[in-house]
C-alpha cells in the first residue's frame, strides 16, 4: 500500500518531538499503520525521550557553586580586568560598559576580592582546558609529527628492526612500563619495519613502523602517558597528508598513521584494535 | 547610567536562572563535571564581555546557549587537529558475543554518554530543552539538516547502543 503523503525521516523525528498539527499527524498515523518497523523505531525513541528526561532533569535539582552564581550576577572584577585592558579605543559602549563593570563589582564587593589573587584567578581559566584536552588533542599531532619524520627516513626508519622484534618488544616494554607489542598485519600486507623509541610530552612513548610491498609506510604510535584521560572512541584526524585514526584506553593513547587513504587506514585500524582487544 | 545599571542587573538575574540548564547542556558537552562546571564559568564570562549582542527581551538561554557552544568548539579546536568523532556508519567493526557483559550499555544515561558531542549537543537541545529544531539550528549556526541528520544518527545509535548483543559497537578499545 502506498501513502499518499509522503512520509521522510524528519516528519517521524516532529512526529517523536511532538506535537504536530492534527491532520499531519493523522497522516503519519496513517503512515505507521502500514510500517510497524517504523511504528516500533518511533515507539522506542519516545521511550527514550522519557527515559532521558527521567535521567537528566535531576540536574537541574543539584545545588548551584557560588562560583557560578557570581560569575552570572555580574561580569566581575576578573572580567574587568580583561575589559580594562582589552577594550579597544574608541567604543564607547565598550567603556561605558566597563564602567558599569567596575561599578557592580565595587559595589557587590568582590573587586576588592578578587583583587587579592588576580593572578590565580586569571591563570586559572586558559589552563584547566587546556590541561583537561591536552593529552588528548596532542595524541594524534604528535603521531603525525613521528611519522612524517621517520617514515621517509631510508636507511635509518627504526632503531631496531623486525628482524630482532623480541628484543624490540622486551626494550620497549621495559622502557614504557608496560606490555607493548606490535600487532601483525601481514594479511593486511603490511609487515613491521621494526620500531623506535620516542620522548613524548612527559616520557617515552614508542613507534612501530609497517610497510606493504608498494613502500608505502604507516606508523602505530604508542603512549603511556594518558593518565588522566578517560577512554575515547576511535577518533580521526588529520595533519597535512597524514591521516591518523586515534584512540585511548586508560593511560594508553594508540594513533595509526599514514599517508593513506582514511578508508584503508581505517581497516588497518580495525585489525589494530582486535588485536589489541584480544590479548 | 541608571538604565545600564538596571539592564545589567536584570541580565545577571537572568543568567543566574539559566544556571542549572547551562551546566546540564555544558555536561552533556564535556562529560566530566569540574571541567562542565568550568565551561558554565568561562561562558558567563564571555557573556558579560559581549552583552551588547544580547537582546533585550529575547531568550538568554539560547543566546548563552549559543555562546557556550562556541566556546565549546574553539577550546576542543585550539591544540588539536581537524578532528572528527567517527560516525557510526563511518566506521563500525564487527564484536563477538562475548561483548554482552563487556559493554555494559544498560542504562540510557551510560549509552547517551557514549553519543558523539554532536549528536548529544543536539539530543539534549531537543529533548530536554525542548527546542524548535530551527532554533537548534539558530543556536548551533548549523544548517538545519544537519541538525536533522544528527538528531536521526544520535537515536538511531541511541538505541543501536540499548538493544545491542550482536550489534556492531564503534570501535573502543576494550582490554
Amino acid at each position: 500500500m502506498t501513502n499518499p503523503f509522503p512520509v521522510t525521516e524528519a516528519d517521524l523525528h516532529a512526529y517523536v518531538d511532538g506535537p504536530l498539527a492534527a491532520s499531519r499527524a493523522a497522516e503519519i498515523d496513517a503512515y505507521l499503520a502500514s510500517r510497524p518497523d517504523e511504528a516500533e523505531r518511533v515507539r522506542v525513541y519516545r521511550e527514550h525521550n522519557q527515559g532521558l528526561q527521567a535521567f537528566l532533569e535531576p540536574q537541574l535539582e543539584e545545588a548551584v557553586p557560588a562560583r557560578l552564581r557570581e560569575a552570572a550576577l555580574s561580569p566581575g572584577a576578573r572580567r574587568g580586568w580583561r575589559a580594562a585592558w582589552a577594550a579597544p579605543r574608541g567604543s564607547l559602549q565598550r567603556v561605558a560598559a566597563s564602567c558599569a563593570l567596575v561599578f557592580v563589582g565595587v559595589a557587590s564587593g568582590w573587586l576588592g576580592r578578587a583583587a587579592l589573587e588576580p593572578p590565580a584567578v586569571v591563570a586559572r581559566g586558559p589552563s584547566v582546558f587546556q590541561g583537561a584536552s591536552l593529552g588528548a588533542a596532542s595524541l594524534p599531532r604528535q603521531a603525525a609529527i613521528a611519522h612524517v619524520v621517520y617514515s621517509p627516513d631510508v636507511r635509518h626508519p627504526v632503531e631496531i628492526g623486525a628482524d630482532q622484534e623480541d628484543q624490540l618488544v622486551t626494550w620497549l616494554s621495559k622502557r614504557l612500563g608496560a606490555n607493548i607489542r606490535p600487532p601483525k598485519l601481514g594479511t593486511l600486507g603490511y609487515e613491521l619495519i621494526g620500531g623506535r623509541l620516542l620522548p613524548g610530552t612527559s616520557g617515552p612513548v614508542a613507534q612501530f613502523m609497517y610497510h606493504d610491498v608498494t613502500g608505502q609506510r604507516l606508523t602505530l604510535y604508542v603512549s603511556t602517558e594518558n593518565a588522566a584521560n578517560k577512554d575515547t572512541a576511535f577518533r580521526f584526524a588529520q595533519e597535512g597528508p597524514v591521516n591518523v585514526f586515534y584512540w585511548i584506553d586508560g593511560k594508553f593513547g594508540y594513533a595509526l598513521s599514514a599517508g593513506i587513504d582514511k578508508g584503508e587506514l581505517a581497516r588497518v585500524a580495525a585489525a589494530v584494535f582486535e588485536q589489541l582487544e584480544s590479548r | 547610567m541608571p538604565s545600564e545599571q538596571g539592564s545589567m542587573n536584570d541580565a545577571g538575574a537572568q543568567m543566574v536562572a539559566c544556571i542549572p540548564r547551562m551546566r546540564r547542556y555544558a555536561r552533556a558537552l564535556v562529560g566530566d563535571r569540574n571541567a562542565a562546571d568550568d565551561l558554565v564559568q568561562d561562558t558567563f564570562e564571555r557573556a558579560w564581555a559581549r552583552l551588547a549582542t544580547w537582546r533585550r527581551g529575547s531568550d538568554m538561554r539560547a543566546w548563552l546557549f549559543s555562546i557556550m557552544h562556541n566556546l565549546h568548539v574553539d577550546q576542543r579546536r585550539k591544540p588539536v587537529v581537524a578532528t572528527t568523532s567517527m560516525d557510526d556508519e563511518a566506521f563500525e567493526i564487527p564484536v563477538r558475543g562475548m561483548q554482552d557483559d563487556r559493554l555494559e550499555v544498560r542504562d540510557l544515561g551510560a549509552a547517551f554518554a557514549r553519543l558523539p558531542t554532536d549528536q548529544r549537543e543536539i539530543l539534549l537541545l531537543v529533548v530536554l530543552e525542548d527546542m524548535g529544531y530551527d532554533e537548534v539550528a539558530r543556536t548551533l549556526d548549523v544548517p538545519i539538516g544537519t541538525v536533522m541528520s544528527r538528531l536521526s544518527r544520535g537515536r538511531a545509535r541511541l538505541r543501536a547502543l540499548m538493544e545491542s548483543r550482536d550489534q556492531p559497537v564503534a570501535l573502543k578499545v576494550v582490554r
